[in-house]
């Protein structure tokens, strides 16, 4: 599965980060808390969070994950739209809540 | 090959500069994905410590054949405890840093779990310094 693959199924709107569209989608990791996200998420997942400022993308530039979806519609920071552009990973948005996100990206990668 | 980085208390606007530094050093030394991904996220909490809880540092990174050895030293105000500050949830983080999503108290142990050694001295009032060692050959 690939990052436009999720898109397209869970009805996201890319911020930025096109050029990482066609990342592979190995799993996904939900928390706001950036150094649980450093020291559990793995390279390929989709990270679900709440966060919006650019340390998010720092984060997600290291670890190498495919994606970062914002819930609620939260709008991203200035500063997170252009390092994800920068760093060419996808910047996500979602009106969903995390709950309900987490779920359905979960049963889109375990059918 | 040494490479020396500093780092600015408060700014998190350039927290985690100097791990995607290192980071694309490593990459180029075709240094084995899992040891990179492992001082990566050691240097990144050290950095980010740096600038959540001092007031200036800096990250000396030096790389030979054999070992990749990392000091962070800051100016700022110690840990008086350090078994404590090393447990898992343990932070004193201000409630400006933990909105960011910082302060979980988990920095300290990802470094523990990252890293082969660990070395921790602080004086309060003074400073700390951070020693990590990653073999490269085991
Ligand atoms: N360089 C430092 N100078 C002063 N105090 C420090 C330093 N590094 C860590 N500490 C102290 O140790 C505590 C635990 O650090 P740790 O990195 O584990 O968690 P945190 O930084 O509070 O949160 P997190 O890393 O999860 O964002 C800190 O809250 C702080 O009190
Ligand atoms: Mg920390």
């Amino acid at each position: 599965m690939k990052v436009t693959d999720i898109i397209e199924k869970l009805n996201l709107k890319v911020i930025a980060g096109a050029e990482g569209l066609q990342n592979k989608v190995t799993g996904g990791y939900t928390s706001d808390l950036l150094s649980d996200v450093m020291g559990n998420a793995d390279e390929g997942q989709v990270w679900i969070t709440l966060q919006t400022h650019r340390n998010v993308m720092a984060v997600a530039s290291l670890k190498e994950v495919a994606a970062v979806i914002i819930v609620k519609g939260l709008e991203a920071e200035e500063s997170t739209i252009s390092q994800s552009n920068n760093e060419g990973i996808p910047l996500l948005s979602s009106d969903l809540e995390t709950f309900e996100l987490s779920g359905q990206l979960y049963q889109l990668l375990h059918p | 090959m040494e490479f020396n980085y500093e780092v600015e208390g408060g700014n998190f606007a350039k927290a985690g500069y100097a791990a995607s530094s290192v980071k694309k050093v490593l990459k180029e030394l075709n240094v084995d994905p899992k040891i990179i991904k492992r001082v990566v996220v050691a240097l990144y909490e050290g950095e980010v410590n740096v600038v959540a809880h001092a007031y200036r540092g800096n990250i000396k990174v030096d790389i030979d054949t054999e070992r990749i050895f990392i000091e962070i030293k800051d100016e700022g105000p110690g840990i008086p405890d350090i078994n404590l500050a090393m447990q898992v949830g343990y932070s004193t983080a201000s409630a400006m840093v933990r909105e960011m999503g910082f302060g979980a108290g988990m920095g300290l142990p990802n470094m523990k779990r990252n890293a082969d050694t660990l070395d921790i001295s602080s004086s309060v009032g003074k400073g700390t310094v951070v020693e990590l060692t990653t073999y490269l050959v085991k």
